[in-house]
């Protein structure tokens, strides 16, 4: 059986002292593997609980740096970290935190040809990533090789909190995320927390009450969200608690475990399959800037929102993408003109737009958006 | 008549309403309702009267599912949920 040592029993003495907890429920913890996908919003405080509260192994998987746009909600990271892999800054943290837990660290994107392998020597999986064909590939290898998921998810305010092919007593299975969601929405339709926003104490609401799931399933104390889901508005402060059942059209289940192959999620998400869009004419930021140096006559013209022009710009005339067709008055067709958007992908539907529906002949795009201006012509521009 | 939760990613078809009350005897009636007045938010929530894959619905806090699927009876006093996937981390 697993013992806790003299400085081990000091250190977790506020959950022996719970009567249901105990020293049986930290033996517990302590003899529990948990391995959490992606360190960023949920990750950060998922992974200093787990760590404070003396889980025995610990495994990180991300593949990313940390950036500034992280620092908001990644509470994990210092400044002085941007640039470094974030598991390495993340372990290094986590070590000095807590020195009586292992610490495993894969500094790579979890992928379906090393999901089964690096997910087989944990009990637990604690799925705080930020993409779909992710969320699919932990759910579908945790059904295979028979591991609970803990799941949580955000966007902008809104937070979802799940336990997933939870174990229960009589060795049967709880349902799992395709049992709530059998395939993926298509691609756009929910924007990741990078396009789409998210305010910064929303995953240290949900990556709490993840930490606090695994710590239930890891140490047999409470009641799991076996078969429920919770959802968090946290701007209006409505929570609730919905009942989760197994779905007949789901057919990655336990009980066919041995059928579940792992597929290309990317594109089983609709990633890379978008359909190509026509070219069109563009300019690049050094060009730009040329045109402005020569004073030359023309028009530069800033599709991107209201929001976003506040956070920087170029002097671009404003006209929002939706405002475009309103205000087509407002855009030259004698001179040359200038369209961008913050990488490029905006400014480039508006030219097919106004080329394709109202004769124009006369635009360029800007390669890369504002963004390029940014990192080649002025770098005091916010980059967001 | 039903009571409709709209989540974030679909509030951009509804004018930023979270909540909105539609009339509609049932799952589908107050659907349809719903995608009358909002018509853009169609075909992100149904596919020729079945809710699409990625979207759960809830009265109250039982699945429809363990109901009556799209026929499930709905009271004035009662509250749809739409619950999409959401993946942010």
């Amino acid at each position: 059986m697993t013992q806790l040592s003299k400085r081990e029993l000091e250190r977790y003495s506020r959950h022996l002292i719970i009567p249901q907890f105990g020293v049986e429920g930290q033996r517990r913890l302590k003899s529990s593997s948990v391995l959490v996908v992606g360190t960023g919003g949920l990750g950060a405080p998922l992974l200093q609980y787990l760590t404070a509260a003396g889980i025995g192994k610990i495994g990180l998987v991300d593949f990313d740096v940390v950036e500034e746009s992280n620092l908001q909600r990644q509470v994990l990271f210092t400044t002085e970290d941007v640039g470094r892999p974030k598991v390495e800054a993340a372990v290094e943290r986590l070590q000095l935190q807590n020195p009586h837990i292992e610490f495993e660290v894969y500094n790579t994107m979890l992928t379906s040809d090393n999901a089964l392998d690096i997910i087989k020597d944990y009990d637990i999986v604690a799925d705080g990533t930020d993409n779909f064909p992710t969320r699919y590939l932990v759910n579908d290898a945790c059904v295979k090789l028979g591991k609970i998921n803990v799941y949580a998810s955000i966007f902008r305010f809104e937070g979802q909190l799940s336990v997933f092919n939870f174990k229960r007593e009589d060795g049967s299975r709880g349902p799992n995320f395709r049992d709530m969601f059998p395939s993926p929405p298509p691609p756009g339709l929910v924007p990741s927390c990078a396009e789409g926003g998210v305010i910064g104490v929303l995953p240290g609401i949900l990556g709490s009450l993840q930490a606090n799931e695994v710590i239930k399933v890891a140490s047999g104390v409470g009641e799991p969200m076996d078969g429920r889901l919770f959802i968090f508005d946290a701007g209006s402060f409505e929570t609730r608690t919905l009942k989760l059942s197994k779905s007949p059209k789901n057919k990655i289940t336990a009980e066919r475990a041995d059928e579940i192959e792992l597929i290309d999620y990317d594109a089983y998400c609709g990633i890379g399959n978008e359909v190509k869009k026509r070219e069109v004419k563009s300019i690049d930021v050094e060009t730009l800037n040329k045109w402005l140096a020569i004073k030359k006559d023309f028009q530069l013209i800033d599709v991107r929102e209201p929001y976003e022009y506040e956070i920087s710009h170029i002097d671009g005339k404003l006209i929002p993408k939706s405002e475009v067709v309103q205000r087509i008055d407002e855009i030259a067709q004698d001179k040359d003109v200038v369209v961008h958007c913050r990488v490029g992908e905006r400014s480039a539907d508006v030219i097919r737009l106004l080329e394709d529906k109202y004769g124009y002949s006369n635009l360029y795009n800007l390669e890369g958006g504002i963004l390029a201006w940014a990192d080649k012509i002025d770098s005091s521009l916010a980059k967001y | 008549m039903a009571k409709v939760l709209i989540p974030t990613p679909l509030r951009k078809f509804t004018n930023n309403a979270s909540k909105v009350e539609l009339e509609g005897d049932n799952v589908i009636e107050v659907l349809t309702s719903l995608t009358n007045n909002y018509p853009d938010l169609k075909p992100y929530l149904l596919d020729n009267d079945k809710v699409k894959p990625y979207i759960k619905l809830f009265k109250g806090e039982e699945d429809i599912e363990s109901l009556d699927n799209e026929a499930t009876r709905l009271e004035s006093t009662d509250t749809l949920s739409i619950v999409p996937a959401i993946a942010g981390g």
